[in-house]
């Protein structure tokens, strides 16, 4: 059998031990940032450095989202002058980085979180309020 | 638990639902649901989820009867006298103008302003595990704040008992929608709906065009009347031959004074990066309390502080209306409210007090 599994199978078959929730970091301001305090119920589960290697690199994709560069005031210029028509055939910086970082997530969980037991949820479904981290009991599949 | 007795779904074969095996009783096939229509705030929505709108929205036909009757008559009667007398620039600005005070105003109406989805009930047992106030011997629970530094500044995060969660900063909510809405400015009802981070902009604009607009149909009709005056030697019967003149002018006259004067102090919140709520509320100044409290999200330039918030990147609603709910949330409610407690009534807060009530009465008894 291949040794990634895929989620479906996870979740079809796992039961759900515990959730973890990684709050938004505000000290910057309303900017989309997560906290990177690694919680103490995955200390067992996995390596603290890849889980703040992965919480880094999402904060930086939602930093280049909301970036105040050129780019998003061409974007907002353009789209004042089109009377914001234009959002109807184009779409925003913001929606294609979420498209990134939905990808990102897909990666992650399937190299790193699915074979520990563990699933990130992305934070869009929740509103981009926590990164929602799910513990599946641990079974000897994953052996 | 038991083993799965269906196979994995394989979407090129898409025969025989599987569930109908596990599920008797559905036997009925129910057409899958879009978020919208589960959503617990008072909203309205249109076009299968796309428009969304406040459910009191009694003023925004008002607003746009108002602008438009007036732009009519404005392009019905005066326009011809002014094309034939002067230019014909005048009705080419005024539709310019027209056709974007009507789109902006549809836009801010229509808009998401940035509505927070509520949290899901593991978040909420998360957050009531964090807080774990003991010994409280009130009967109302203490109101739950956290304090967080933001710049260097203290703020103060409320929970929300509706939404159960804490609030993120210039979050508000708004008992008219029943939403958290993010970077909440007010409610508007001559716009039908709340003003907040995804609308702003739109709302600015619409008030801008519209003092251009009401200014620009003044200053017309004023120059109709004049020349029409001038022509026929006599004020009155200038007024008589074009009684929509008179319409326009008191229209515009009592629009332009608020008008005008909205769009002055929406001009001073952009460049200071405030909120009307917070001006309101004198969050960042006015007490001179022991230490100096600015507003913390200011970029302390004028035009940073108008390009973070007119020119900004453009964040998706976070609501998803148009997603389709999971199929066991589709179950009809009848029976999922009797497995559960639905926890986004709002009589949430009412059921807790009465039942902390009880709950003390019967420690003491």
């Amino acid at each position: 059998m291949a040794e990634t599994h895929s989620l479906q199978d996870m979740r079809q078959q796992a039961a759900v031990a515990a959730k973890v929730f990684i709050q938004r970091d505000y000290s910057n301001g309303t900017m989309c940032q997560f906290q990177t305090k690694f919680p103490s119920e995955l200390e067992t589960k996995i390596d603290k450095q890849q889980f703040e290697e992965t919480i880094r690199t999402l904060n930086n994709l939602y930093a280049e989202a909301e970036k105040l560069g050129s780019q998003s005031f061409i974007e907002g210029c353009l789209a004042c002058l089109t009377a914001y028509t234009v959002f109807l055939c184009m779409e925003t910086h913001y929606e294609k980085v979420l498209k990134k970082i939905a990808k990102y997530i897909q990666e992650q969980n399937d190299k790193i979180y699915a074979p520990r037991g563990l699933l990130l949820t992305d934070p869009i479904e929740r509103g981009l309020r926590v990164i929602e981290i799910t513990i599946y009991e641990d079974r000897s599949f994953s052996r | 638990m038991k083993n799965c007795e269906y196979q994995q779904i394989d979407p090129r074969a898409l025969s025989v639902s599987p569930l109908s095996a596990q599920n008797p009783a559905e036997k009925k096939v129910q057409r899958p649901r879009r978020k919208w229509e589960a959503f617990p705030g008072k909203n309205r929505f249109f076009c299968d989820g796309r428009l969304i709108l406040a459910r009191q929205n009694g003023v925004l036909p008002l607003t746009l009867g108002l602008i438009v009757v007036t732009s009519g008559l404005f392009f019905a009667f005066d326009c011809p006298f002014l094309v034939e007398h002067l230019t014909v620039c005048i009705p080419v600005i005024g539709g310019v103008l027209f056709l974007f005070v009507v789109a902006s105003l549809l836009r801010t109406s229509f808009t998401d302003p940035g509505i927070l989805p509520r949290a899901t009930a593991d978040e909420a047992a998360d957050i009531e595990r964090q807080i774990d106030t003991s010994g409280s011997s009130t009967y109302r629970p203490p109101p739950r704040t956290k304090e967080i530094l933001i710049n260097q500044q203290v703020v103060k995060l409320k929970y929300c008992f509706t939404c159960k969660m804490f609030r993120p900063p210039r979050t508000s909510h708004c008992s008219l929608c029943d939403n958290c809405v993010e970077r909440f400015d007010h409610h508007c009802p001559w716009v039908g709906n709340c003003v907040g981070k995804r609308n702003y902009r739109y709302f600015y604009s619409f008030i801008i065009s519209l003092s251009f607009l009401t200014s620009f149909i003044f200053a017309c009709v004023i120059t109709h009347i004049t020349l029409r005056s001038q022509a026929k030697k006599g004020i009155v019967q200038a007024v008589q031959e074009s009684p929509a003149s008179v319409v326009e002018l008191v229209i515009c006259f009592f629009s332009i004074w608020s008008i005008l004067g909205l769009s002055g102090f929406h001009t001073y919140l952009v460049a200071s990066n405030l909120t009307t709520n917070e001006d309101i509320k004198g969050s960042w100044s006015g007490k001179r309390g022991a230490e100096e409290s600015g507003n913390p999200y200011t970029y302390s330039n004028i035009i940073t502080n108008c390009c973070a918030t007119l020119c900004g990147p453009m964040p998706p609603s976070l609501i998803d209306r148009r997603g389709f709910l999971p199929p066991d949330e589709a179950i009809p409610a009848a029976a999922a409210s009797e497995m559960e407690l639905p926890p986004f009534t709002p009589k949430s807060d009412a059921n807790m007090e009465e039942n902390c009530q009880e709950f003390s009465l019967s420690c003491t008894a």
